[in-house]
């Protein structure tokens, strides 16, 4: 399984805002609403408590979304 | 048969080195043997075309506790403490990859200091790269600060202090130098002797994977495709928290006493590590590799053997105290497993499965590994470009604000903020306070530290330019109020089986034994670096030093910056400043001078002893060294640190005006302080009062012939300074 | 007066904390896998990089058993201390209101700031006077104090911001510059500044001590 994380919307991302500066400059025009997130690959056994683990750790609910998606 | 190279040749070894091997085993060697040998006979391990040179350092001292050939070399500072310390180079891993290479650099380097039982207090770290007019220095240096915050924040060691330069030479191949300390008691300290037939070799720390096997992967014995070439990374990756757990891990095993040696695993691995050890106490090794626990699922014996897996120890344990070392390591999450025993047969043997992989003998390795004389010449034609030029104007006004603002001169703020300077509260002068960091000792003295080198001005003069690099060092120690105790030095230098860089080498380190012998300082360790050139031609010779001194009091420590009004300002030493060689000289597009004006080591001795003693007594207010952009810049440098302007006299100078505000050289010392103590030190040193401290927020002037003057604000002095580095790496 | 300091995997200022409580009273380190607050009076949890910040900053530490401790032990009312990743751990274990983002500069920065007191009636700054200024040093790449628009209004109705970064002295981008924010019961405080690297007259300023000095006298009137 994957956890895909990333910062929730209108939090400042300074990554991603980093990361959006930089494409243009090596000649990538035409991006925009660069987020950077974070993902958590995992085998386990019981796909129904990922949702529990997410809220717990993998990702911070005041800050962060998280997407589960199978591998 | 292909054209392929033979095996040995493909891992860097001459024909002649191979007949030497082969006479040695009494046979051929196989794989693993020849894995082994390549690494232990290269010139990074064997150092084999500097060690005679070495040779002429002096290495004793009445301070030294532990000389060059152990892992760190210690000093005496007193109340039964000693600080261990040395250099290191990762210089050719950070052309590669920048970050993880001065990551990993300054790991391996705290290692060394940890592996001798210290507990690591402090890194510098000095760098050279290309003129940042180039992308690739700019990313070069962003990287490799990054990497060195990234690993020194992380494991809690502050980085107090460090030097930064660009030059065109270092293009292609910069330097990244880092130097740690360390502290521990007397009785603490550890060697790295093995000892003990009978006792248990034990790994703790990673697990061992297939980081930097890279050359040696000829020897694989399976076929490689494409997709298999990043299985066998050159790169190294550098974990600060496995490092922190390591360090307490090994600090604990010694608190408690339950090791006889310790060794840390640095270049070539466990085999380096393992014949190091048997070597120094002159027994053997029996190594099982496969009891050493693996990141990777199918090692080869050599890969085990070879690889550069970071964060790892090994040590020798008697065999009734290794389950209580077991558990220390459990307790600091730390993996540790018994691979293998001390033995007397003065082999390393290496085993796989109960089988020998490999049989050595441990001279071979370690000691048998030819020694090449070097061929040096002075080179006819010079060997460097001049610099580009920067500077169209000889207007002094304009000069000074020119080189507060080039690349060599400009604030290292930007920098130096992205370190953590003050982690284990032992940090009395921080970067850009004094000319030294300077860090408290328990019951009141203080210990200092600088990293000092040089290359243009030694490429100008291999011989007086390393003199001057060792003064340096031991000025800027001086300026806090310490006495040198130690040195430890990193040679960066070209191909040394090319004449002129033989020349320059072997100049270098003849001046930097002078000096050494001259200061009474001795040389405790340190690294060699070679073979750094490309296509566009050598680096410049660059011998870096750091020196650790003592000062008695803390509270005394000196600091940079003129403080109170009224003070008077002086400059002190046998200062014979000239242009060529200097950074003015550098911004003009000049080309190199050949040779540097000679010194008068003894005055310069001297002077530094001065104005130490001056310090300690508390009887000047600042001391600052003069170095690059000379006076005037130091004059610029003082101002701004102590937020206030001066009135300075440079009536007489004439035609020599340019060369007294910007000609460089040793022996000068800017100070300030009451004018009776400045006017009594000129009864032992050489000393000119010439200015005066003004108030908070006023303009730095100086008085020329003819009622004319030059002046400043501080804040056009500032916005010189602080601009345009911080610019140039996007801060 | 005995301070317990935490000690995780990758603490690095734990030990500068210690020193800087024995200025006012004794402390202990705690282990983090131990449970036992062994009757601290106060609790500091301590800067450096726990677990190596790896998945997030402090949300490994805030799992760990000395951490059930503390949470019963705040929960009590007992004074709580984080600081730097001590204030991340706090955060990420719901004892402090919002949560640390990255510094909006994306580097570590390690930087002398001052700060203003903005409440003297609490038992972390009864030692200090309203609007006080405090020279401390700051040091993280991950100290951009974030709280999402309601929850932010609520902690500024409720007097929790105890300390804010004087204008201009933030490197970090934190909301409303806020520097260091207490729960609603007042009696846990993170803040991203290092007092205890502002103790000792040798190595800078002092101003730091006041921060301890407020929770001794606190603290010792709790008994």
């Amino acid at each position: 399984m994957r956890v895909l994380v990333r910062p929730k919307a209108g939090i400042l991302d300074p990554q991603g805002q980093a990361v959006e500066r930089a494409l243009p400059a090596l000649g990538f025009d035409g991006v925009a609403h660069v987020h950077v997130g974070r993902l958590i690959e995992l085998d386990v056994e019981d796909a129904s408590r990922l949702p529990e683990m997410c809220e717990r750790l993998l990702a911070n609910p005041l800050i962060e979304d998280y997407e589960i998606v199978e591998a | 048969m292909s054209d392929t190279l033979s095996p040995h040749r493909a891992l860097g070894l001459t024909d002649a080195e191979y007949e030497l091997i082969v006479d040695k085993l009494g046979r051929e060697p196989n794989e693993v043997e020849l894995a082994m040998f390549s690494l232990m006979w290269s010139e990074h391990c064997a150092y084999k075309h500097s060690r005679k040179l070495l040779g002429q350092l002096p290495t004793e001292g009445p301070h030294v506790l532990m000389g060059p050939g152990e892992n760190a070399g210690a000093v005496d500072v007193g109340g039964g403490l000693a600080i261990a310390f040395k250099v290191e180079s990762h210089n050719h891993p950070s052309a590669v990859e920048p970050f993880q290479g001065a990551a990993t650099g300054v790991g391996g380097i705290l290692r060394d200091v940890f592996a001798v039982g210290a507990r690591p207090i402090a890194v510098l770290d000095s760098l050279r790269f290309g003129e940042l007019d180039s992308a690739r220095s700019r990313y070069l240096l962003e990287h490799a600060v990054a990497g060195i915050g990234h690993y020194g924040n992380s494991i809690g060691v502050p980085t107090v202090g460090g030097e930064l330069y660009f030059e065109g030479p270092y293009e292609q191949n910069c330097l990244v130098n880092a130097m740690a300390l360390g502290i521990a008691e007397h009785d603490r300290l550890i060697r790295s002797a093995a000892n003990g037939p009978g006792n248990v070799l034990v790994l703790f720390g990673a697990l061992t994977g297939r980081d930097g096997i890279g050359g040696a992967s000829v020897l694989a014995s399976a076929e490689l495709d494409e997709g298999d070439a990043d299985k066998r990374p050159t790169v190294q990756i550098g974990d600060p928290f496995a490092e922190k757990k390591l360090l307490e891990c090994s600090l604990e095993l010694l608190d408690r006493g339950l090791l006889v040696s310790l060794q840390d695993l640095g270049a070539a691995g466990l085999t380096s590590s393992s014949s190091e050890m048997a070597s120094k106490g002159g027994l053997g090794l029996d190594v099982h590799v496969d009891r050493v626990p693996l990141r990777e699922p199918g090692m080869e014996p050599f890969e085990i053997m070879v690889s550069e897996s970071q964060e790892r120890m090994l040590c020798v344990v008697e065999p009734a105290r290794v389950d209580e070392v077991l558990a220390v390591c459990a307790k600091w999450e730390t993996t540790a497993t018994a691979i293998g025993e001390v033995t007397d047969s003065g082999h390393l043997r290496v085993l796989c499965d109960g089988e020998v992989a490999g049989d050595i003998p441990v001279p071979a390795l370690v000691d048998d590994c030819p020694l090449y004389d070097l061929a040096p010449a002075k080179p006819a034609e010079p060997i460097y470009p001049a610099p580009p030029r920067r500077v169209q104007t000889d207007d002094p006004r304009e000069l000074l604000l020119a080189l507060l603002a080039s690349d060599n001169l400009a604030s290292r703020r930007p920098v130096f903020e992205q370190y953590d300077c003050l982690v284990q509260s032992r940090t009395v002068r921080r970067p850009d306070e004094a000319d030294a960091a300077v860090l408290m000792l328990p019951e009141g003295g203080a210990i200092a530290v600088a990293i000092d080198g040089s290359g243009r001005r030694v490429a100008c003069d291999p011989y007086r330019g390393t003199v001057e690099a060792v003064l340096e060092c031991a000025a800027n120690l001086a300026c806090v109020g310490a006495e040198p105790l130690g040195l430890t030095n990193c040679l960066n230098f070209g191909n040394p089986e090319k004449p002129h860089i033989a020349w320059q080498l072997s100049e270098s380190v003849r001046g930097m034994a002078d000096a050494c012998r001259a200061l009474d300082v001795p040389v405790v360790g340190g690294n060699v670096s070679l073979y750094n050139e490309g296509p566009e031609g050598p680096i410049y010779p660059t011998p870096v030093v750091g020196m650790v001194g003592r000062l008695p009091e803390a509270a005394r420590a000196g600091r940079l910056g003129f403080a109170r009004e009224g003070d008077a300002i002086a400059f002190c030493g046998p200062f014979q400043p000239s242009l060529p060689g200097s950074e003015l000289a550098k911004l003009r597009g000049e080309p190199l001078p050949d040779g540097l004006p000679e010194l008068d080591v003894a005055a310069l001795r001297r002077a530094l002893e001065v104005v130490r003693d001056a310090v300690r007594r508390g009887e000047v207010r600042s001391a600052h060294d003069v170095a690059e952009g000379g006076l005037a810049v130091g004059l610029a440098e003082c101002c701004l640190a102590g937020g206030v302007g001066a009135e300075v006299d440079f009536r007489g100078a004439g035609e020599q005006l340019l060369e007294q505000l910007f000609g460089e050289g040793a022996g000068g010392f800017l100070l300030s302080g009451p004018r009776p103590a400045l006017a009594a030190l000129a009864r032992e040193a050489p000393t000119t009062l010439f200015g005066v401290v003004a108030g908070r927020g006023e303009d730095l002037v100086l008085a020329l012939d003819g009622g004319a003057t030059l002046r400043w604000t501080l804040a056009e002095l500032r916005d010189a300074r602080e601009g345009p580095l911080a610019e140039r790496i996007g801060a | 007066m005995r301070f317990g300091v935490l000690r995780f995997p990758g603490s690095c200022d734990e030990v500068d904390a210690q020193l800087a409580c024995e200025r006012v009273g004794e402390a202990t380190i705690l282990w983090h896998g131990d449970r036992d607050l062994q009757g601290v009076d106060a609790v500091v949890v301590p800067g450096g990089f726990s677990y190596g910040d790896y998945l997030r900053v402090g949300a490994i530490a805030r799992f760990a058993p000395i951490m059930e401790s503390l949470v019963e032990f705040a929960r009590a009312g007992g004074p709580v201390l984080g600081i730097c990743n001590g204030f991340q751990v706090l955060c990420e274990a719901g004892l402090l209101p919002g949560a640390l983002l990255p510094n909006k500069t994306l580097r570590f920065v390690c930087r002398q700031v001052e700060l203003v007191v903005e409440r003297a009636d609490t038992p972390f700054t009864s030692a200090c006077e309203e609007g006080e200024r405090l020279s401390i040093p700051a040091k993280h790449t991950t100290g951009c104090w974030y709280a999402p628009p309601e929850l932010h209004e609520r902690v500024e109705a409720n007097g929790q911001v105890l300390l804010r970064y004087a204008p201009g002295e933030s490197f970090n981008g934190s909301l409303a510059d806020v520097a260091g924010v207490c729960n609603e019961a007042g009696n846990v405080f993170g803040l991203m500044p290092h007092p205890e690297h502002a103790v000792d007259p040798l190595t800078g300023s002092t101003d730091g001590l006041k921060l301890f000095e407020s929770i001794r006298e606190h603290a010792g009137a709790r008994v």
